[in-house]
């Protein structure tokens, strides 16, 4: 595998060279139909082959964390889940574990149930995660048919997140302290009966992209990472483990309730390197966490879900780790006593993975780019925690980079010219 | 006036949309992806998703309009043809949602360019994005736009209705 790239790329040049240029350039986004979020690469292409993609990112940047400095807590929590709408709940995990991490110290303790029904929602997260993941991969590569089947099935889950939390999208279910809803029999019941359901047609999904040709042959050894690659470039989640690196944060540093059935715990790897392995990994953690919801489900204990916290968090600094649907989610909380955060730095899984791209790009030939890039499972609303400023001038861009003096200035400039700006 | 007639009647039977994220955070874009899959599948309405602008008559706009896709947004509302209608889609398309007092100037879209639809709600669920467009389509044929009357239920029976679908 590793060696077709070298036959590749060193393919002779014929015809004027001096009138053609060897390559060409390539834009891909920021609107673009494989795309469904704005983003940009500039493909470098020899022929069909890509020599070179340089990622371009900054699309989405909102200005999260200075707005996290001004809310408190409780509305902090909403804030980051519209971070991203996908992997919405694990990132108001993250910001909770940090929040109850630092109160811990004044010894707070989160109710046992409460840190059950958060993971069961995590875990039918990376459910319909996975499964919409899935179908966008398959109408990648033309394959529409198992886009629409893969959504159908999704539906199930999107079903039952909406009867715990009365949500579809954004769940609202966890609170400082404890969780905001609690579950009922007959939801367990349900949940049982749909979990089955799901697991059967995820095994129908893993038989078809085994043995479909037309999957087969549209990724297999297609956007190779090798693991060697994969550790330098920082890979993480679903992506470093198709390249047979084991890392999982659930069982290398359980939280919530992740610790209690560590010993069921399997984490999948695959070791063909390329896109097929992204694809049956993925589909054998969402088998996988159909057993892991109904483990949960028949040992959740009985007791209270909320426990109320004190308003003001005390003085620490917290490094929130978390396993999202896309990989390791860092969420680093800066408390100082008051009701606020003095400082939250959030890092996706996604600005981890978007390096290995431009690896697994090269020597590959350009209709395959956009299934290279969808095989990472790229959530660019997750990512844009930067913001690069380029001049308006658009025959001679120029990008300025800004020093600390320059940004304090700017912002204090801003803030004169910008009084009623709600603090 | 015939023309004008069968023009209408071409328009409000296929409208095909193109779909356009502004920086928001995926959650309406997903929906609107839903809403072309088996359960509410809008394509027995003649609605297509389409790649490029220049195919579409109806922009479905999601996300705030953060400051690098203002510009974007622009051109990409100047490459669509004539006749062109816009949907603005989730709270933060809106009116910039819970984005608003950020320091980066995410006032929404009907800042950039005109709006005809506002469907609210973060995100909206797929029925409310379906119930837009058809308001939409009412307004392409002149006719007063759709309107959901709501039903009087007992809380008695309301609460019976529950616990059977629950009980499913």
């Amino acid at each position: 595998m590793a060696d077709k790239k070298k036959i590749k790329l060193g393919s002779p040049q014929t015809g004027c060279s001096s009138c053609i240029p060897n390559t060409f350039e390539i834009p891909l986004g920021p609107q673009h139909p494989a795309l469904k979020e704005p983003t940009h690469f500039l493909l470098e292409v020899e022929g069909e082959i890509i020599v070179n993609a340089t990622p371009r990112i900054g699309y989405v940047h909102r200005g999260i964390e200075k707005l996290a400095e001004t809310k408190t807590y409780s509305a902090n929590l909403t804030l980051v889940e519209r971070v991203c709408g996908i992997c919405s709940h694990i990132h108001s995990i993250s910001l909770a574990n940090a929040a109850e991490a630092a109160l811990a110290l004044e010894g707070f303790e989160v109710p046992l149930r409460a840190q059950y029904i958060r993971t069961i929602v995590a875990e039918l997260e990376r459910i319909h995660s996975h499964i919409l993941w899935l179908g966008v991969a398959a109408h990648e590569i033309g394959f529409d048919t198992l886009f629409m089947l893969s959504w159908r099935d999704r539906e199930l889950t999107m079903d039952l997140l909406e009867d715990i939390s009365g949500n579809r999208v954004n769940y609202a279910m966890n609170e400082i302290g404890g969780s905001r809803r609690d579950m009922n029999q007959s939801q367990i019941d349900r949940m049982l009966k749909y979990m089955d359901i799901t697991e059967e047609r995820m095994e129908r999904y893993k038989d078809i992209c085994i043995n479909e040709n037309t999957i087969r042959m549209r990724t297999q050894d297609v956007g190779i990472l090798l693991p060697q690659k994969a550790k330098e470039l920082c890979a993480c989640g679903p992506t470093a483990r198709a390249s047979g690196v084991a890392i999982d944060v659930r069982y290398d540093d359980p939280y919530s309730a992740y610790g209690e059935f560590r010993d069921i715990f399997n984490v999948i790897t695959y070791d063909t390197n390329d896109v097929f392995s992204r694809v049956v990994v993925r589909i054998i953690e969402t088998v996988e966490a159909c057993k892991y919801i109904k483990w949960m489900l028949k040992n959740i204990p009985d007791g209270p879900i909320f426990k109320k916290a004190p308003r003001k968090v005390p003085e620490a600094q917290i490094l929130s780790r978390t396993e999202a649907p896309r990989g390791e989610l860092i969420h680093y909380l800066w408390s100082n006593n008051t009701n606020k955060p003095y400082r939250l730095k959030i890092t996706t899984p996604t600005l981890s993975n978007i390096n290995t791209v431009p690896e697994m790009m090269k020597g590959d030939y350009l209709a395959d780019s956009t299934i290279t890039l969808a095989s990472i499972d790229p959530c660019f609303s997750c990512e844009d925690r930067m913001i690069t400023i380029v001049n308006n001038d658009r025959r001679k861009p120029k990008i300025e980079t800004w020093s600390e003096s320059q940004l304090r200035k700017y912002s204090n400039d801003w803030h004169a010219k910008n009084k009623r700006w709600k603090k | 006036m015939v023309l004008q007639k069968i023009i209408t009647w071409a328009r409000v039977k296929s409208p095909w949309i193109i779909h356009v994220n502004t920086g928001g955070c995926n959650g309406c874009d997903i929906e609107v992806v839903d809403v072309l899959t088996p359960r509410y599948d809008v394509e027995r309405l003649g609605i297509l998703i389409q790649g490029s602008p220049r195919h579409a008559d109806v922009l479905m706009v999601t996300g705030p309009a953060t400051q690098q896709m203002k510009d974007r947004l622009k051109l990409l509302h100047e490459q669509t043809p004539d006749p062109k209608f816009v949907i603005a889609i989730g709270a933060c398309a809106c009116s910039g949602g819970i984005f608003r007092h950020s320091y980066i100037p995410c006032l929404g879209i009907d800042t950039v360019i005109p709006v005809d639809v506002y469907i609210p709600g973060c995100p909206p669920k797929p029925e409310a994005i379906i119930f837009g467009v058809a308001q939409l389509l009412a307004k392409l044929q002149g006719k007063d736009s759709p309107v959901i009357t709501p039903k009087k239920i007992a809380l008695k029976d309301l609460k019976k209705s529950i616990e059977e679908g629950l009980a499913k």
